[in-house]
């Protein structure tokens, strides 16, 4: 697993470092910052979406969430004058909420993960739609909200202190706060994923739900926490979104999310059939969709060959990932007969 | 005068003989009774008669004709059809539609419709020749299991049939389907069709059988004609092995254990059947019968994996509520599936983690686990039972099967089992891990263990058990102490007889 994240690390600082040759524009600081509140945006969610697809499902609705629960949000703290935190985290419970419909109409009415979760894509974008009446979501003339400005859209030259211990007194790069929330997030999803009870058990069922029924696992719970966490953090990234845009068409906004959030997570080493992945992968998938989107816009490629490009880039990564693992399965295999042949196997242990 | 001849039908595997030169003919109008153990060769000759598979010697004549290679296409052609067990139907179509999928009749033009009322005209006449029930246009979906089966031989008649063979016909038949297909058969005889009857149901084969031949370990062992079929010839017939020596006694001495019983206990698979038995702590109880018999469900419904459909269970003379696998594992009551790949391991994780996956809160600190506790376990666990692998980070599916078996005991054996039910422990494993096995039963009934082995090879159940229960479609038919072991006995419950003395 590790093998594969630093495989991708290399390939993000190739076509990183491509990208700088080609236009010196990339490494200025501001473009840099705003690349990496764009990885901050989309990793929140991509997250979450890992935790699914880990448990060999799938939520398709994510980007159709971004734009309910962002409209909603916007309404709620604008239109209805309500406290901001408690509509973060009415918000927040809502995303919860649905991710456990999601859940339980999968686990409990054995209904396909693809299918339920379409349904969610056209239902909440229709929703959506209706709620606003088609018009577009923002804040007035005048309306701010200092602290989740900040918060939520601001950035922090948090280096600097670093920066003058090694005698630099400048500007350094502003980092956006939604990479420090995807920071905080990843953190916390990496420990839980990879280290917790809850995280073996999510493998677990990815791998084999029945092995893990056997094994005493409440698989049906497992899946439904995993739908929970993805719409959560969906609900989380849709207030980030909302704050960094200010303002939202319902009919396009989030559109396509759920498939950089799948992209995302293929790139960082999940496998669609469950019980494969890794959160450092998942953020570096991000990055590199990220770093991608940015050659295009500063390499002059007309923009509307932006999915084209990074289609081409995914198939040519998840291609190259394939033989690597067809080679190391030869090699293993050859080492295998050789240890076969030997006159004394153990002691190959 | 025979149509179809097999002479001398060898089929080997690496190391197995499936088949040892095994004669058989047809004649036609004959009702062949094709009985013998499980495992004895019956799927592999009957595979080798649809031309499924290529068998290593001997020949098949047809009329007189040598046919080589005896393919699929050679055995439609030579009007042989099968009735499986597993119905091979369209629900979603009518019952004319089944009988000639594939070639329904044409009303000709460009879009080739289908003529719908010749198809169900065509339908009629082989539906009379059964006396079914049903009508060319009734959907397959609305139709019962025995309906099916009758469709199943229409279609064979549809196809010219000579020769129809059935596996198991009457396993999921009431009584009186079960007559009425002995009519149909008896039928089909008067027609000139030829049926192969494969059962375990001794009764059935005496009824409607001319002949019947019996394989044991891949040989054709024995054929009675019509007035010789009786149970006591054929039961000797289809056993008769040596038996090697597997016994362990248990130890003399054994700390008071935990006794689970089974109260009337129905199962999803024959809800009106209760079975009741007693398995006490420090006895290795084999639970022996055929295939089918309801030992699988009763083992998972134990476990909590599917629901009880009645009855009660009790440890210790306390009643237990078992909701499900969690609280199975929580009173230290363990099933070692009988499908391992399956249901019992994760295949591409490491041994250490296969062995922690039912138990890793005993792993944990607080809710994170601690993964230098669980190598160490593992470790332990590798030595202990002698699990050859490279180390125990290596996965599970690059073990052989009875390392593989190994590590789903290590999982058991790590935390304190009670009560544990072995599902065909020793299926797919070679003799050295087999052994090794039966002695980690023999040490886990030692310690006051209460061990449940379902198992259908004859020389385990007989050799490893202190007790033998018998199911017999979804009962328990008997039970065996050791005196009165023998496979003779064993055999005589698993097909509904009292044993003999």
């Amino acid at each position: 697993m590790f093998k594969k994240d630093l495989g991708l690390l290399v390939l993000i600082i190739v076509v990183g470092t491509a990208v700088a040759i080609i236009n010196d524009r990339f490494l200025l600081p501001g473009n840099l910052s705003n690349t990496a509140n764009q990885v901050g945006l989309f990793g929140l969610f991509s997250i979450g979406e890992a935790f699914v697809i880990i448990t060999g499902g799938i939520e398709l609705s994510v980007g159709s969430l971004i734009a309910l629960l962002g409209t909603i949000f916007i309404d709620l703290i604008v239109n209805h004058n309500m406290n901001w935190m408690l509509a973060v985290a009415i918000i927040v419970a809502a995303g919860c909420i649905l991710g456990a419909i999601h859940g339980l109409l999968i686990t409990k009415m054995h209904l396909q993960p693809f299918v339920v979760t379409l349904c969610g894509l056209l239902i909440y974008r229709g929703v959506a739609r209706y709620y606003t009446q088609d018009a577009t979501a923002g804040f007035g003339f005048g309306v701010s909200f200092p602290t989740l400005e900040w918060l939520t859209a601001g950035r922090s030259e948090i280096l600097s202190p670093f920066a003058r211990l090694v005698g630099y007194h400048g500007h350094t790069i502003a980092i956006p706060h939604s990479l420090i929330a995807l920071i905080v997030v990843a953190v916390v999803a990496g420990v839980v994923l990879h280290r917790s009870i809850f995280g073996r058990y999510l493998f677990a069922v990815g791998k084999n739900e029945e092995a893990a029924r056997y094994s005493g696992i409440n698989s049906d719970r497992i899946v439904v926490s995993a739908y929970v966490i993805c719409c959560g953090l969906a609900a989380v990234a849709a207030i980030f979104i909302a704050m960094y845009t200010r303002s939202i068409s319902p009919a396009v906004h989030g559109s396509f999310y759920e498939l950089y959030a799948i992209a995302a997570a293929v790139l960082g080493g999940c496998s669609l059939r469950g019980g494969e992945g890794s959160i450092l992968g998942v953020v570096l998938g991000t990055v590199l969709l990220q770093v991608l989107q940015n050659l295009v816009n500063l390499l002059g490629i007309p923009s509307s060959l932006n999915f084209a490009v990074m289609g081409t880039v995914i198939l040519i990564g998840v291609l190259a990932d394939q033989q690597f693992l067809r080679y190391r399965q030869r090699a293993a295999s050859d080492r295998g007969r050789v240890r076969a042949g030997s006159p004394t196997p153990e002691a190959a242990e | 005068m025979a149509f179809l001849e097999l002479v001398e039908i060898a089929k080997r595997y690496p190391g197995v003989v499936a088949l040892d030169r095994v004669t058989l003919s047809v004649a036609p109008g004959e009702v062949i009774g094709l009985i013998g153990e499980n495992g004895a060769g019956k799927s592999t000759l009957m595979k080798v008669l649809g031309g499924v598979i290529e068998p290593s010697a001997g020949a098949i004549r047809v009329d007189g004709v040598e046919r080589k290679p005896f393919t699929v296409g050679d055995a439609i052609k030579a009007g042989i059809a099968f009735v499986h067990q597993e119905l091979n139907v369209f629900d979603n179509l009518d019952a004319a539609a089944n009988v000639f999928i594939g070639r329904e009749p044409l009303a000709g033009g460009f879009l080739k419709l289908i003529d719908r009322k010749k198809l169900h005209a065509d339908v009629q006449p082989l539906l009379d020749r059964l006396g079914v029930d049903f009508a060319p246009d009734t959907p397959v979906a609305e139709m019962s299991l025995a309906q099916r089966q009758l469709l199943e031989i229409a279609k064979a008649l549809s196809l010219s049939a000579r020769l129809v063979i059935m596996d198991e016909p009457t396993s999921s038949l009431t009584l009186s389907e079960t007559e009425r297909l002995m009519r149909v058969i008896a039928g089909l005889k008067t027609q000139g069709v030829s049926v192969i009857f494969i059962s375990h149901r001794l009764n059935e084969v005496q009824t409607c059988a001319d002949r019947v031949a019996v394989l044991r370990d891949g040989r054709m062992v024995g054929e009675l004609e019509r007035s010789a079929i009786t149970h006591d010839a054929m039961i000797p017939l289809m056993i008769g092995r040596e038996l090697k020596a597997l016994y362990i006694a248990p130890a003399p001495e054994r700390p008071e254990g935990t006794t689970l019983q089974m109260q009337g206990v129905r199962t999803t698979a024959y809800p009106d059947r209760a079975v009741s038995l007693e398995v006490r702590g420090g006895e290795i109880l084999g639970l022996a019968g055929l295939v089918g018999s309801g030992r699988t469900e009763l083992a998972r419904a134990v476990f909590g994996i599917d629901p009880l459909r009645g009855g009660a269970l009790k440890m210790n003379g306390e009643p237990v509520e078992i909701r499900g696998p969690r609280e199975a594992i929580d009173r230290g009551v363990f099933l070692v599936p009988e499908d391992r790949k399956r249901a019992g391991l994760l295949l591409d994780s490491s041994i250490a983690r296969n062995i922690s996956l039912p138990d890793l809160r005993s792993y944990a600190r607080g809710l994170l686990v601690r993964n230098q506790a669980e190598l160490d376990n593992a470790v332990r666990q590798k030595e202990r039972l002698d699990i050859k692998a490279p180390s125990v980070k290596a996965e599970v599916g690059t073990l052989s099967g009875g390392n593989q078996q190994k590590v789903v005991l290590a999982k058991w054996l790590s935390m304190r089992p009670k009560v544990i039910i072995f599902d065909e422990p020793t299926r797919g494993i070679d003799v050295g891990a087999k052994h090794e096995i039966y002695e980690i039963m023999r040490a886990l009934a030692n310690s006051g263990v209460a061990v449940l082995m379902i198992s259908s090879d004859m020389e385990e159940v007989i050799g490893v058990s202190d007790r033998i229960a018998v199911m017999q479609e979804g009962r328990i038919s008997g039970f065996l102490d050791r005196p009165e072991f023998s496979e003779h006995n064993v055999l005589r419950l698993a097909v509904g007889m009292r044993p003999s003395s």
